[in-house]
């Protein structure tokens, strides 16, 4: 299977013949086109164009993050697998307004259902979070009578809020955790969930790319509202999932502190160190593998993401009706 | 004489699975990271470079044709398909309705050491017509054509698109 590379170091990264040189400090690594998905660039790197119309060619998508782990943009090569069908049928689900809604319940069904596995989880190991558990799921119920997207949205804002709430529980107040301040990130905790949500984002945004979606036309989220909008409805599904637990773990096993972070005038963000660990997790969490019921076989966190476009595109397609992963560990 | 509209590889899965060649021809299409699909392109780089002179005519794409006038058509597979001889055989109607009389094929299969000699019978070009109908029936369709469930879908590109 094709691997994410993250980079930190600065470094200048070349072709050489049909493999990528990483020259670090004069200290050269290979690796094989052919075994890269994607490439994640953090701190400063140098490339030419080389390079990029040799990565445009191979199809690999690079993302770019700025000083302080903020995504600031992909490069995306041009050739793309686009079926001017689906292209059609997927506009035509967001034109309709019952179809739309479907989607873009179903996105928020499956988030609050991994919301609630994940509660689950922490109040069956004592944590006193059973009050929160009761009202987010009265929530998602009431989402199936939501007849209009901010409906459907404002539901989802209560549910987030009840699931934020009970994360000092989870980590033991370990942390003062009062509200999810997103832009800038003003505390820990909200710094490891902005740095870790647009990691979800990115790596959505290259299975898509591998897809025949158009990234831009979303369901849940108004099309334009960021670019590429169907990456951030898709995260709703896979955030609870690859990044919250992760955090949680993170946290209570002192792998991260406080001290992995900087504070600005009103920033907080993850220090080099603090990034590369966080990293290191999320790769291993994106190649841990599960057995898939239909497939009959182990695939990793990362295959599940492509297989949930593959069923937006059955779905779009008429074929099959798309219901959104919902963990059952 | 009516042109033939159709690409080799569509005939092709005509044969092999009818939903492939609707995904197909619809322009979903996957990375073939699939060991067979891999195996299947080195036999095609390497094996036959010398001889190696595709010609495109019209839809179709011939791997090469020799000076006595057969086409030559190489398949990795290691079993004579059906889906094969029918893609020459299209390719020497192809050939006919653009003028070029007396063409025969034949499939080379390297890992059988063995080649397969084609060619076009008046049934055969009866059975075309049926073909071409029926492919423009299927493509006809909003929805792709429901998974076939055989043995070949492991190896497939398709996949887990179709099973996941
Ligand atoms: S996996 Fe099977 S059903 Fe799907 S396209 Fe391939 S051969 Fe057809």
């Amino acid at each position: 299977m094709k691997q994410s590379l993250y980079l930190f170091s600065n470094c200048t990264i070349k072709r050489k013949d049909n493999t990528l040189m990483f020259d670090i400090e004069g200290k050269k690594k290979f690796r094989p086109v052919e075994a890269v998905s994607d490439i994640f660039l953090f701190s400063e790197h140098t490339l030419n164009t080389k390079l990029l119309n040799f990565l445009g060619q191979q199809k690999i998508p690079v993302h770019i993050f700025n000083y302080y782990g903020f995504y600031s943009g992909s490069f995306f090569p041009r050739e793309q697998y686009l079926s001017g069908h689906v292209t059609i049928s997927q506009a035509k689900h967001y034109l309709d307004k019952k179809k739309r809604m479907l989607l873009a319940y179903e996105f928020l069904n499956a988030a609050a259902s991994n919301i609630l596995t994940n509660l689950t989880y922490y109040n069956n190991r004592g944590r006193d979070v059973g009050e929160k558990i009761l009202k987010i799921k009265v929530l998602k119920k009431s989402l199936k009578a939501a007849d209009s997207i901010p409906y459907l949205m404002g539901i989802e804002g209560n549910i987030r809020d009840l699931y934020y709430s009970a994360f000092n529980e989870i980590v033991q107040n370990k942390i003062e955790f009062q509200n999810r301040v997103k832009r800038p990130p003003d505390n820990f905790i909200n710094s490891l969930i902005s740095f870790g949500n647009s990691l979800v984002y990115t790596s959505i945004l290259s299975e898509l790319y591998r897809t025949q979606l158009d990234p831009t036309v979303s369901f849940l989220h108004e099309p334009g509202y960021r670019r590429y909008s169907l990456a951030l409805d898709i995260s709703e599904i896979f955030k609870p999932i690859l990044i919250d637990r992760m955090i949680f773990t993170m946290i209570n096993k002192n792998e991260l502190t406080e001290k992995d972070t900087e504070k600005d005038l009103n920033y907080c963000y993850l220090k080099d160190k603090g990034r590369m660990k966080f990293l290191r997790k999320y790769d291993e969490r994106l190649k841990t593998t599960v057995k898939h019921k239909k497939l009959n076989r182990h695939v990793s966190y990362k295959r599940l993401i492509r297989l949930e476009c593959y069923k937006i595109v059955k779905h779009i397609l008429g074929e099959e009706k798309y219901s959104g992963f919902k963990m059952w560990w | 004489m009516q042109n033939l509209n159709f690409t080799g590889t569509q005939i092709n899965y005509y044969f092999v699975c009818h939903r492939k060649l609707w995904l197909f021809t619809k322009d979903i299409r996957f990375e073939d990271k699939n060991e067979y699909v891999q195996l299947g392109r080195l036999i095609d780089e390497n094996t036959y470079k010398r001889n190696k002179k595709q010609i495109e005519i019209g839809k179709i794409k011939i791997d090469f044709i020799d000076n006595k006038g057969v086409i030559h058509e190489v398949k990795k597979s290691n079993k004579i398909e059906k889906a094969h001889i029918h893609q020459v055989k299209y390719y020497i109607l192809t050939l006919k309705r653009m003028g070029v009389e007396n063409v025969t094929g034949e499939i080379d299969y390297p890992k059988l050491k063995k080649r397969e000699t084609v060619l076009l019978t008046p049934e055969d070009e009866k059975e075309f017509e049926k073909i071409f109908s029926n492919i423009r029936e299927i493509l006809d369709k909003p929805k792709p054509p429901a998974v076939i469930k055989k043995t070949i879908c492991k190896k497939c590109a398709y996949h887990e698109f179709c099973f996941a």
